[in-house]
């Protein structure tokens, strides 16, 4: 477990948005509609945007699993390598290891991350995506879609959205940061 | 955005490693990589864990990433070898660069120009990453003094090799699961061997325990100063060995006077089925090519269950994409 870097700014100045019941409902939620969604006898696989994105897709994927849809192929995308601000970000930029085992062409895939703001990770992964085959569709998943969004990309399925002036939201997961939350500057 | 600082833009940052694991790394800080030597444990670590993230680039459909798109590579060669430019090549065309070869013997050094003034001329062009061969220990270092573009050494006289060195190291890490602790023997003519140099650096650093093998004439007591054991009987200590790395024997020194005959060479150090009897059931043979069967190595211990020579070649990619790659990203930030 890596312990959250707390402190960042004090907590009297962040507002929750989502408390661990609320991301637990959030993601409940985000599983019926998907399952509501997916045409039937698709041959789906889930893909997590490294790094939240991942936690959140190996959630669902139990959800889904709860809710009778089993068989799922899962897999996790790096995205550095497709970044278009390679060039401004400089060695800050460190490469993991994407592993999708499976076979995307003709599947459908519902790719997971944590946040849509710009829409430009979304436009990375699915450029890489497609690099490895010519799926049958791809949806997108999220669990918080902060609007601000510069490319003409909208996420299928939200778990929430935030007020237009909420900023420096941060996703925590039990995962990666001990604990489960999305909160904001108040 | 101000105030927030996102751990993920920290300077010491987790990297999932292939085993699952999350650990800390360093960032990569140089624009040109010359030698191993030159590298902390740290770094020599971000390589190889960027690597094992560009392996998959080679097994899918799409052999192809758009990290360097855009950018120029040129394979500035004035010693022939087919195998590391051909390898350098791929992996910059992986990360969709554009490349040029610039061989010597086509060159206007024929004609006069001074390296210097070449590699000037070559940068004009706008050129982002040099990747140069000399017979000249240190040439790159001349090199990347005079230019703004990254520089890549891929081998200088009795230097340094260093993305051979990695990529045995990355070959050996993949098959031990570590290199802290590992006994590694390198085989041959290292007095003359640019790859047994950047190993030992890699290697030391990385924790290993690195043993020279060889005739006396090949293997001088020399190198102990570095931190190598010194062996010139392999039958007496090939049990001691994790790794055997057999360096190749090259052919226009066999005629020198330091070198005993092929014949004896390879009585005495030639990696053969039965000598591979006397060494550790589980360990890896590695050869950094072009083998000269029969001679360094027998067909079948080349060919043979132990051998990681194959996986070299398939590594060497990898870990040349993630060095261009680092260099480069380096490089923008300037």
């Amino acid at each position: 477990m890596i312990p959250r870097q707390t402190g960042i700014l004090p907590s009297s100045m962040m507002k929750v948005l989502l408390d661990e019941q609320g991301v637990e409902t959030a993601l409940r939620q985000l599983a019926d509609e998907i399952v509501a969604s997916i045409p039937a006898a698709s041959q789906i696989g889930m893909i997590g945007i490294r790094r939240r994105g991942v936690d959140l897709a190996k959630r669902l994927l139990t959800l889904l699993d709860e809710r009778g849809v089993a068989d799922i192929a899962y897999g996790c995308l790096d995205i550095t390598l497709y970044r278009d601000d390679l060039a401004e970000i400089g060695p800050s930029a460190v490469v993991r290891t994407t592993e999708i085992d499976f076979d995307v062409a003709g599947r459908y895939i519902v790719l997971v991350d944590d946040v849509i703001f710009t829409g430009r990770s979304v436009r990375s992964a699915l450029a890489a995506i497609i690099d490895l085959g010519r799926p049958k569709a791809i949806r997108l998943a999220v669990l918080v879609d902060r609007g601000g969004r510069e490319l003409p990309i909208q996420p299928d399925f939200v778990g929430i959205r935030t007020a237009e002036n909420d900023d420096h939201v941060a996703v925590l997961l039990q995962e990666t940061d001990g604990v489960d939350r999305v909160e904001a500057l108040a | 955005m101000t105030g927030v600082r996102h751990p993920a833009q920290d300077a010491k940052r987790l990297v999932a490693t292939a085993s699952g694991t999350e650990r800390e790394s360093v960032a990569w800080p140089h624009r040109d990589l010359l030698s191993l030597e030159e590298l902390t444990a740290d770094e020599i670590t971000v390589i190889l864990d960027t690597a094992e993230a560009f392996e998959d680039v080679s097994t899918r459909s799409v052999k192809k990433v758009p990290a360097l798109r855009g950018r120029v590579v040129v394979n500035l060669f004035f010693e022939d070898s087919t195998r590391t430019r051909t390898s350098f090549t791929l992996a910059a065309q992986r990360l969709s660069a554009d490349v040029i070869d610039f061989t010597a013997r086509t060159s206007a050094l024929n004609k006069g120009e001074s390296l210097r003034d070449t590699v000037r001329n070559i940068e004009a062009m706008g050129v982002d990453l040099i990747v140069c061969r000399h017979s000249a220990s240190g040439a790159p270092y001349l090199i990347a003094r005079n230019v703004n573009c990254s520089v890549i050494n891929a081998g200088d006289g009795r230097h340094e090799h260093p993305t051979q060195g990695l990529l045995d190291i990355y070959t050996i890490r993949q098959a031990k699961k570590r290199i802290d602790g590992l006994n590694v023997a390198i085989v041959g003519d290292v007095a003359n061997s640019r790859v047994a140099r950047s190993n030992l650096h890699g290697l030391l650093k990385l924790g290993a325990e690195v043993s020279f093998v060889g005739p006396t004439t090949l293997v001088p007591k020399a190198f102990e100063q570095l931190g190598a054991n010194i062996y010139h009987n392999f039958d007496a200590v090939i049990d001691r060995f994790d790794v055997i790395n057999m360096l190749r024997v090259q052919r226009e020194r066999v005629t020198s006077n330091v070198f005993p005959s092929l014949e004896e060479y390879s009585r005495l150090f030639g990696l053969t089925n039965e000598r591979m009897k006397r060494a550790k059931p589980d360990v890896l043979v590695m050869h950094p090519g072009p083998i000269n069967r029969g001679v360094e190595m027998s067909a079948d211990v080349a060919d043979g269950q132990k051998s990681a020579i194959l996986r070299q070649v398939a590594n060497g990619l990898s870990v040349r994409m993630a060095v261009m790659f680092l260099c480069k990203q380096a490089a923008d930030v300037g």
